[in-house]
């Protein structure tokens, strides 16, 4: 079923190159069929998913298990399954998808290539998050990389092929990080790639020589994965391939890559490094919590510098993912907890607002901030889904994203209060540059040159109106995702947290 | 006592607000604005209804609470969040403040707002407020309060930009929203440390009984240094600074005069800006277990009411007037509750909510009659024009003098007293109060005087059209002002002979609260009555000094004026708090943000962009070296054979002899090494 | 006094000095064969001698004698040959001027 799932946009891959490149409409609703499927079965998932089972590290946990020897030489399996740590994510992923299907629909050059080259995307990012072989999850996680390579170099902006590249090899690097680790694994560990098993390793008496140098292995290897992930979640300093990538790529593009591609880093943060490596997590939390601190207030700080719509917001989701990793540092039920809510929180609403400034760039062909003013008196409609979206990025509570935000930052009090406090600044400063935007796209008397600009259409509306229904609904009733997530997290800490100090519910 | 019916109260708000904000555009075109109106008003009217209920019942119930729980709203770990409400004492007086004032608005509204094109959307914001408010005061936990915290916050932000197409009103509400967020920001860090410390004794909540049960725990333990109940105390009050605008964060609430009057009314003066008096109620508990930071809160408010009423003296905007009044009353109560007078505090909130909505909806009425006009001094002798929007005016501005029998005096002077006697207050903070009374009469006459009174200023078009306004407006007022009136008289003092039946009502709320409940000695009695005089007295002196200046003899304010110029122009330009403000943390915050900017866009980016030239580089070194060095050698080999053929061939003279010569000279080498070897 | 193997070898080196002179000096390349010619009997002479007047033990051995027979007909036989692509060289070039004749020069 989970390899349904993964591989279920591929279906449709060649109906879509043999279709005649005019018939452009027929393409694209090929494409949403290639969604669908990987929709309904996540939301069949979502349906029966035990919510009583932790999975993390313990084999028997996991569902809807798919194992099979693979390249037996090497001891690599097809090893597919799913907890409380992926599961949200994977209705994230399928749920984005089909959305950004709509919202690719302005694309109107080299269809076929980009809805190939996007639900060969869509693939990597299901299958990476179902992954549970470390080779597998390094496949489908370079799978990634490619068509997000070409989406944005060929159908991006002005400067599309620098940031191309940029987000390329920025990504590559960390992968190449993370493949030295994993083969290091690979030998230390007795041969396999197996993550659970790998988990159960005992690594605190290994070491590493290196250039005359003695470290510790697990503190070593942590230390490569977390560059590797953090170029992808991202963290300061290595955030700076995403404005560049944001602005450049194409509306529905932005909208995957931070809905769904910045949640790999954490991800795989929780997935990998965490369990396999439970001491250095513990050496290094302190650490993480500074970089969170970062990110929150340097990311909201460039935010309210930028006049590129779109650039603002990428920086906002810099300052977003901070929560998460605040939230994973802090080692409390409620952090941890916060920040995968925090995964699936923004991940909607990041979508929400990329979808809401390409309605506007599709418009006016500019993502001045300063160029525009008043437009709420013009598109009342658009003007009130923009709102949502930005007092949802703000912490509004009633809306979805302050349970999280509530969640990550209780958590980091408890282990790391003064470094917490910095971080709940960022709250003061998301509203700033938040309605300081609103101000000047949406208030005040209204630019003449936008006095005929066509209001929101129905297509667009489409694609907001899901993810504003779960914005306004887990406000209030979180619990659909929460319970998802609850005892596969519960027991993250607990395994991670427990050894060294008394484990904090 | 589970009482089901509870959540109604702020749900009706809440459906009336989806109503008329998703349907309200499509129903005002075709039936035009009668239905929104009805059903904004009629939703209000109901939760009014049933907040009598629950107050009637619970005068019966034991222990005198009502409570429903609606669902879990979050559990995670030993965290458990429920959407809950709870009605005690305390909250019975919010609600029914909240929900009976808000529907006087709400009537006023629809005459003050019958020609605004955004009517439903006004009316649907409006409706919102009044959810966020309630869910404010009935909310059973901390949590539940900073949902309708920040609730009314972003409604404020909503109405006081509601005219959005002007820039500045548009900026007022976004200062407003802003510098309520920090205050947000004080209150949530005080959440966390009070949850956590709370959870290393293993009873980690967030409702207000539970933690009224608990709060003993924490009694000694410390954060940062210092103790953790005053750290907390501080934090939520710093929430209350923002949301209830006293020093440092009041800077909102005079710009957010830019909204709709009736707005103003309800937002700023009887409800949103009460959220902070409130919050300190809820919490007397805590607050009573850290002196230190009761204090502060005293001190804060009674610099804040002095300092307010201060600017007010010389304003000329007649919403700035009572904006600052605002600000000033608010001083007061957290003055009361300084000192551990929580029910006092609440009393002057109650009796404030009556005589300062009264005050803003009849400047309402004066603004609406005079076309906009704001300015003081573009006014005079409305009252012949304006009989009820005067008669009500003058109710209630005798009613913030606090002249007795009028409700501003009972509430205030009790204030007064227990800021005296209490063992939290001194005699300091009593004369600071009492200045602040008197200088509260001064300006509130002057700004009488100065509408209503005298020649009228305004050029003769204006004059022509000024009207009363219509009975959707002053019936309120006229009900607002009998309040004003008979509002103090629950709560009327051992020491005139009353029972203050309102700080009974409230006794079980601030149970074990250290100021002294109505007992009453006859000398404490004659002190207060001593001390009642005095400000009654600075009152009546604050009314004669404002009918001197402006009644008898006119130009005595500008010679004032001109003899203490460096004064008047510090008043008149707020101290000048704002612009402090804007120099240094609003330009400190955007210089930061820029630098940032471009430290990332240059150092961080440049370092990626710099690898990137380096990788280049590098490649261009290896390709020369590839070119140059590592081809160079094999070049170099065929060069040098080359070299070799050309000197050997050079042996090819084509002269016979030469070669015959070689022969011999070979021989002759042969024959050697064939000897030597 | 006895005519002894020196003798022989004293005249054969004089002769084939006479003649390597000749061939490197001249430049008429008859004088040149004329050089060779010289040189190719004092090798002769060498043989002839060494067969004579070299160790002997036994029967007398005339290889040496036989050899300078060959060398004579050898000697007439590139003579001939030798003066036959003088005389094309003449025709051609109108000179047997060993300086002028280096058109095999690199």
């Amino acid at each position: 079923m989970l390899s349904w799932l993964t591989f279920s946009p591929l279906l449709v891959v060649v109906p879509i190159l043999l279709t005649p490149s005019e018939k452009k409409n027929v393409i694209r609703w090929l494409a949403v069929l290639g969604t669908v499927p990987a929709l309904l079965l996540a939301l069949y998932i979502f349906g029966s998913f035990d919510r009583s089972l932790a999975g993390v590290n313990e084999s028997a946990g996991f569902q809807y298990v798919i194992q099979k020897d693979w390249i037996r030489s090497f001891h690599i399996q097809y090893y597919m399954g799913i907890d409380g740590l992926s599961v949200s994510m994977i209705l994230l992923t399928a749920l984005l998808s089909f959305l950004c299907i709509f919202a690719s629909w302005g694309i109107d050059r080299g269809l076929k290539g980009y809805f190939t080259m996007f639900l060969l995307l869509e693939v990597g990012m299901l299958g990476t998050f179902l992954a549970l072989d470390f080779f597998l999850f390094y496949i489908f996680w370079e799978i990634m990389l490619l068509p997000m390579y070409f989406l944005i170099g060929i159908w991006g902006g002005p400067r599309k092929v620098y940031a191309a590249i940029k987000f390329f090899l920025f990504t590559l690097f960390g992968s190449v990080l993370m493949l030295v680790a994993m083969l290091a694994l690979y030998f230390k560990a007795g041969h396999s790639f197996n993550l659970i098993e790998l988990m159960s390793f005992d690594y605190s008496s290994e070491t590493v020589r290196l250039f005359g140098l003695t470290m510790g292995f697990a503190k070593l290897m942590f230390i490569l994965l977390f560059i590797g992930f953090a170029i992808k979640v991202p963290t300061f300093p290595f955030h700076t391939w995403l404005p560049d990538a944001h602005v450049e790529a194409p509306t529905a593009i932005s909208v995957i890559l931070a809905g769904v591609l910045l949640k790999m880093g954490a991800y795989g943060m929780m997935r990998i490094s965490f369990p396999i490596f439970p001491d250095a997590t513990l050496w290094f939390s302190g650490a993480l919590a500074v970089i969170a601190m970062i990110n929150i207030v340097y990311g909201a700080l460039c935010a309210m510098a930028q006049t590129d719509f779109k650039k603002l917001v990428a920086y906002s989701s810099i300052s977003h993912m901070g929560f998460v990793l605040l939230g994973m540092a802090s080692g409390t039920t409620q952090g941890m907890n916060g920040a995968i809510l925090q995964m699936f929180n923004h991940g909607t609403i990041t979508a929400m607002l990329f979808l809401l400034v390409g309605v506007l760039y599709d418009r006016a062909h500019h993502r001045d901030l300063d160029g525009f003013g008043g437009l709420m008196s013009r598109m009342p409609v658009y003007g009130s889904f923009s709102s949502l979206a930005f007092f949802a990025a703000l912490g509004l509570p009633g809306l979805s994203s302050f349970v999280s935000e509530l969640l990550t930052l209780l958590g980091g009090w408890q282990t790391y209060p003064a470094i917490t406090i910095v971080c709940t600044t960022g709250i003061i400063l998301g509203a700033a540059y938040m309605l300081w935007t609103l101000q000047r796209v949406f208030l005040g008397p209204l630019n003449p040159r936008y006095a005929d600009l066509p209001e929101i259409n129905r297509r667009e509306v489409f694609t907001l109106v899901p993810l504003a229904i779960l914005v306004i609904v887990l406000g209030f009733y979180p619990h659909p995702v929460l319970d998802l997530l609850r005892t596969s997290t519960n027991h993250l800490v607990d395994l991670v947290w427990e050894t060294g100090r008394v484990s904090v519910h | 006592m589970p009482a089901a019916f509870l959540w109604w109260i702020p749900a009706l708000p809440l459906f009336g607000a989806a109503f008329n904000g998703l349907l309200g555009g499509p129903l005002q075109r075709r039936f035009g604005k009668r239905p929104v109106t009805w059903i904004a008003c009629a939703v209000v009217f109901a939760s009014f209804v049933l907040s009598v209920q629950a107050f009637w019942l619970l005068s019966s119930a034991e222990p005198h609470v009502l409570e429903t729980k609606l669902w879990t709203w979050f559990q995670v770990g030993s965290l458990q969040a429920d959407f809950a409400f709870r009605v005690d004492p305390l909250t019975a007086v919010m609600i029914l403040v909240v929900t009976g004032v808000g529907f006087l608005i709400h009537v006023y509204s629809t005459g003050y707002m019958a020609r605004d094109a955004g009517h439903y959307r006004y009316f649907a914001w409006l409706n919102l407020f009044i959810f966020a408010m309630l869910t404010l005061v009935m909310g059973s936990n901390l949590l539940m309060m900073f949902i309708g915290w920040e609730g009314v916050g972003l409604c404020s932000y909503l109405l006081i930009g509601f005219w959005f197409t002007d820039l500045q009103k548009a900026q007022a509400g976004m200062k407003a929203f802003i510098v309520n967020r920090i205050g947000d920001f004080g209150f949530i860090v005080g959440g966390f440390a009070l949850f956590w410390a709370l959870q290393r004794h293993g009873v980690a909540t967030f409702d207000f009984v539970e933690l009224r049960q608990v709060a003993g725990n924490l009694v000694g333990e410390r954060i940062f240094g210092i103790d953790l109940v005053t750290f907390v105390t501080l934090c939520f009050f710093v929430g209350a600074t923002g949301k209830s605008a006293q020093i440092p964060l009041y800077v909102w609430l005079p710009d957010a005069m830019a909204g709709p009057t009736p707005v103003s009314a309800l937002i700023h003066a009887a409800t949103m800006v009460t959220a902070g008096v409130y919050m300190i109620g809820r919490l007397s508990f805590l607050y009573d277990m850290a002196p230190v930071a009761l204090g502060v809160v005293a001190v804060v408010g009674a610099v804040t009411a002095l300092f307010a009423a201060t600017i007010a003296l010389v304003q000329n905007d007649i919403k700035k007037v009572l904006a600052y009044s605002t600000v000033s009353q608010l001083g007061t109560m957290f003055l009361g509750m300084g000192v551990g007078a929580y029910a006092s505090g609440i009393f002057h909130l109650m009796t404030h909510a009556f005589f300062k909505a009264c005050l803003f909806l009849a400047a309402g009425s004066v603004i609406h009659a005079m076309h906009h006009e704001q300015d003081i001094t573009k006014m005079g002798g409305l009252r012949q024009w304006l009989p009820r929007t005067h008669w009500t005016f003058l109710v209630a501005t005798l009613a913030i003098a606090g002249i007795p029998p009028l409700a501003g005096f009972f509430s205030k002077d009790e204030i007064l007293w227990k800021a005296w006697s209490s063992p939290h207050g001194s005699p300091w903070l009593w004369v600071m109060g009492v200045l602040g009374a008197g200088l509260t009469a001064f300006y509130m006459l002057r700004l009488l005087i100065l509408t209503f009174y005298g020649r009228c200023r305004a050029d003769l078009e204006t004059q022509h059209h000024v009207r009363e306004s219509p009975a959707s407006m002053t019936l309120p007022l006229i009900l607002l002002a009998g309040l004003a009136f008979v509002g103090g008289w629950v709560g009327i003092p051992p020491a005139l002979g009353g029972v203050n039946r309102f700080e009974h009502f409230l006794a079980p709320v601030f149970e074990g609260a250290h100021a002294p409940m109505g007992e009453s000695t006859h000398a404490s009695n004659a002190l207060e009555n001593v001390l009642m005089a005095v400000s009654v007295g600075m009152a009546l002196l604050g009314i004669a000094l404002a009918h001197r200046m402006y009644v008898r003899e006119p130009t005595l304010p500008g010679r004032l004026v001109a003899r203490a110029r460096g004064v008047y122009r510090m008043l008149a330009n707020k101290f000048w708090v704002d612009e402090l403000y804007a120099a240094t943390l609003v330009a400190g915050t955007r210089a930061a943000s820029r630098a940032l900017a471009q430290f990332d866009a240059r150092v961080v980016d440049g370092v990626v962009n710099g690898t990137g030239h380096a990788t280049r580089g590098a490649s261009w070194v290896s390709g020369a070296i590839d070119r140059y060095v590592v081809d160079g050698l094999v070049n170099g080999l065929g060069s040098l054979v080359r070299a070799c053929g050309g000197f050997a061939s050079r042996l090819q003279t084509g002269v016979i002899q030469n070669y015959v010569l070689a022969v011999f000279g070979g021989v002759v080498v042969l024959i050697a090494v064939m000897h030597f070897f | 006094m006895t005519v002894g193997l020196q003798h022989y070898l004293i005249l054969s080196a004089a002769l084939a000095a006479l003649g390597m002179i000749a061939m490197v000096s001249r430049r008429n390349a008859i004088t040149i064969l004329m050089g060779i010619e010289l040189l190719l009997n004092a090798a002769a002479i060498n043989f002839v001698a060494f067969s004579r007047y070299g160790p002997s033990g036994g029967a007398p051995q005339f290889g040496g004698q036989v050899f300078g027979i060959f060398v004579i007909v050898l000697a007439a036989a590139e003579a001939a040959i030798a003066l036959a692509i003088i005389i094309a060289i003449y025709h051609h070039r109108s000179s047997i001027n060993a300086d002028e004749l280096q058109s095999m020069q690199r």
